[in-house]
Order: structure tokens, then sequence, then C-alpha cells
């Protein structure tokens, strides 16, 4: 046995879009242990529902996070409204879908593009990200926002896309796609790709289930599991089925996301096609309920996303909390790192695609 | 549209078996949830068996300790410390626990119940 070495990991770090602190335990150039620390960026957003009535803390909610902002708005929203028991008009969830599977596109593409910066490609990097400025721009003109879009109410949403609106967004969509699989392909063909991620950071179906991995980790071992199944929206009237990948490697989490990108796309589509004529919000008023609870469950592009709301019988809530999917990958990130090769550290921590600002709140 | 809500009111003392049981049965765990109430703490023990949520609802006084289920789904690690941290929650036998660093908050325990005097 070699000496063994302890090597902190962060919170600043080129690989880490934010703060995380790993002790690393080296035996030579393995990995034996890891010992993982957050709290660096803990905002107490939560306790905001002391100073805020309901309807405003959408707004707080929408900044947990820059890049699921939306879903974090839309999640809270379904959770107050679950709550109070109210009637969501059927457009509005049409809406909220097809902004909420845009957000995935561009969260999706953000990652692409830090994957491939964390093994060095950079040109591959630039691509991915320009592409995703594409979706931005789809938002700004939609929302008004390209990162915050403050649309979401609870009831419904605030803003429409007229006719011509929504078949531009599916226009300009798949105007992308033949770009993207161009992009895709290398993650797919390219060999130098494959020799970073293939068969590196491996978790077998047992293991992430045992470990309570969601999203993409989870699909990516091979477990069938997606809150688009049973959580809000409109999901069942578009036909959707995960996208599941046996390998377990760091690749299969890579090959999830890739097949999302295509699958918001076709669901976008769909949805556009469906889309009833109608009201996109029911005014709601009056006092939560008190003692009383809800809780919801949405599917962010990371993974299973919770909000859990409690009344107290005035316009304030007694709690608003939020569990973030990156909060259940970080023990699968640990199983997954003890045994691996130091220089496989970054490609295992990004293809959790962790969000610590959003698990911190 | 919505879903069912299904909360089990549980003694703290029959946590840990209700846990084992729920893991026996192939549940996995989803969050661990913490709330002040003016009676001491509501903690929340949610679970998921295909696409179904059960959550485990514990109703306490603040000074009461529990016993951490991170022997049984390690996972919990994190938000028993979360709980620790935030919440000044007495949980023991925690698997990985930090002693009260897991998070850098600048007030101790910010979110634990107020004493009367603190209050005033």
């Amino acid at each position: 046995m070699g000496k063994r070495t302890v090597i902190p990991f962060g919170p600043q770090h080129p690989v880490l879009p934010e703060p995380v602190h790993l002790d690393l335990v080296l035996d030579d150039e393995k990995v034996v242990d890891v010992i993982p620390s957050i709290g660096f960026v803990h905002r107490g957003l939560e306790k905001l529902v002391e100073i805020r009535e309901y309807p405003e803390m959408v707004y707080v909610s929408e900044r947990i996070c820059g890049i699921c902002s939306f879903g974090h708005g839309w999640g809270y929203s379904h959770a107050v409204e679950g709550l109070l028991n109210a009637e969501v008009p059927e457009r509005a969830e049409y809406l909220r879908t097809i902004w909420h599977e845009l957000s995935r596109i561009h969260s999706h593409l953000l990652w692409l593009g830090l994957l491939a910066d964390g093994f060095g490609f950079e040109s591959l990097f630039m691509h991915c990200w320009k592409l995703r400025e594409t979706v931005l721009d789809l938002f700004e003109e939609t929302t008004g926002g390209r990162v915050i879009f403050s649309v979401c109410r609870v009831g419904g949403v605030s803003r429409d896309m007229d006719k011509e609106t929504l078949n531009k967004v599916v226009k300009t969509l798949r105007g992308m796609e033949k770009e993207i699989k161009e992009l895709t392909d290398v993650f797919f063909e390219d060999y130098s790709v494959g020799n970073r991620l293939k068969g590196v950071g491996f978790i077998t179906k047992e293991q992430a289930m045992e470990l309570c991995a969601v999203g993409p980790v989870a699909r990516g071992s091979g477990i069938r599991q997606d809150m688009r199944l049973s959580g809000p929206g409109i999901y069942n009237e578009l036909g959707f089925e995960p996208i599941v990948f046996e390998e377990g490697d760091c690749w299969a989490r890579c090959m999830v996301r890739i097949g999302e990108l295509f699958q918001s796309i076709d669901l976008i589509e769909k949805a556009v096609e469906k889309i009833p004529e109608g009201d996109i919000i029911v005014p709601i008023k009056g006092v939560l309920p008190a003692g009383e609870a809800y809780m919801a469950r949405l599917e962010q592009p990371r993974g299973e996303a919770i909000y859990y709301v409690r009344g107290q019988g005035t316009k304030f809530l007694e709690r608003f909390r939020v569990r973030t999917p990156t909060c259940m990958n970080i023990p699968a990130m640990v199983k997954m790192l003890q045994g691996c090769d130091l220089a496989d550290v970054p490609m295992m921590i990004l293809t959790i695609d962790p969000c610590i600002s959003c698990t911190e709140r | 549209m919505y879903t069912k809500q299904n909360f089990i009111n549980i003694e703290p003392a029959d946590l840990f078996n209700r846990v084992q049981d729920m893991k026996a049965e192939g549940y996995r765990l989803v969050q661990i949830c913490c709330t002040t109430l003016k009676s001491g703490f509501e903690v929340l023990y949610s679970f998921d068996l295909d696409g179904e949520l059960v959550s485990l609802r514990l109703d306490m006084p603040a000074n009461t300790e529990i016993d951490s289920i991170s022997k049984i789904y390690w996972p919990a690690f994190i938000y028993e410390n979360e709980m620790k941290d935030l919440f000044g929650l007495k949980i023991r036998h925690i698997e990985l626990d930090f002693g009260g660093h897991f998070f850098r908050v600048a007030e101790e325990t910010p979110w634990a119940p107020k004493t009367k005097a603190e209050v005033e």
C-alpha cells in the first residue's frame, strides 16, 4: 500500500461552476475515500416566507437557480396550487411545459459545454454554448428575460404566446436540430471523448437505487425514473417516455442528456400542435389553510426536485422547503469517486451536473 | 392533476423500525424536511415506491433526540447534517457527522425555535 495523501478539491476549481469541497483520500493515484462538504453559498431563501406573501415567493423560488429558474417557479406554484386545490387553466399548463422543456434544452447544452471544457475540448465547448444562445434568444422573445423569466404565477402564467410565436419556437428548434446532431455526434463518435467517459464513474442499477440517485444519474444506470411521468404538466398527453441507458458510466449519463435534447424538441412540437385556446391564469386569493401541507415533485433538468409548502392560516407560508436533485446525487457521486483515478475526478463530478447554489438555497 | 398526499404520523421512538420496514419494502428515500413549530419540530421523512410518495411525520418537542436513519439509508446524512446545523435538531449516530459544520452559516442554528426572551 502506498502512502495515503489527502488532496483538497474545490471549493474553487476550474471544473466547478459553483463551490463544493471534496477531501480526496488518495492511495498513490487512486481515490480511496471522499468526504464532501458544502455550505459556502447558503442564502436562507426558504426563510423569506416569513416576510414575503405566497404570491411573491414565486419570484424568490425562481432565484434559487439561474439555470432551472423556470422549473423552481413552476414547482413552487404547483405546490401552492395543490394546497389551495386550485384549477389551473389547461393553456397555462401547456405554456409551462413548453418553457420548462426549453429550459431543459438550454441546461443540457450548457452542461455539454462544461463537460467538453472539462476534458479540454474547447471548440466543442464553444459550439455548445453558441447553440444555447439561440434558446436564450427564444426565452427573451417569449418572456422578456434570458435567465429569470417571471412569467409563472400561482394560478397560471402571466404571458401568452400567439400562434405565430409558437410556430417560430418550433421552427427555430427544428433549425437547431441539425447543428445539435453534428455536435452530439462528436460525443458519440470521437475516440478521445469516449476514452474520458466510457467505463468511468460506473455505478450499477442496484447501487444507484441504494444511493437514491435521481435524474440522468439514475436513468444512466438503467432506472426508469422521471417525474414527468407523474408530476405537473401535460406530459401524459404528449406520450412521454423516459430515456434510459443501462451502462451506468459517465458516457451513459451524457447520452441520456443528449437524448433528452431531441426529446424536448419533439415534446415542444407536440405541445404546440395540441395547445388549446383559453385563459392563462385564474385569480387566486385568500389565505393558506392552517396546518395543511402539500408536497409537489417536478423533473428538473438535473432530476427530481421537491417543493413542500405548509400553510398557517395567513398569506404567509409556515414552511417552504426545496430539495434539489444535486442534494440527492452527492451521495452517488461520493460512491462513484471511490476507487477512481485522480485524473477522472473532474469528469465524474461533472456528470452529476452539480448545482450547489440550488442545493444550499 | 394533484397527487394524493400521504402523511403518516408516527412517534419518534418508532422512527428507526418504521424506516427499516420501508427499506425492506423497497422504498427510495426522497427527502427529509424539518419545520420549526411553536410546539417544537415537525420532521417529514418522504419515500417513493413506484411513483407513490409516502411521508412519515414526527411532531415532537424541540429537545427530543432522534436516531439517525443513515445506517439504513446512507444518503440521509445530508439531510440530518442540515437539520442539525440549521435547526439544532438532536440526532444520534449519523454515519457521516460534520459536527455542526456542514453549512457554513454566520448565525448558529438560525432556524431553531426561539426562546420567549428572544421573541420579546
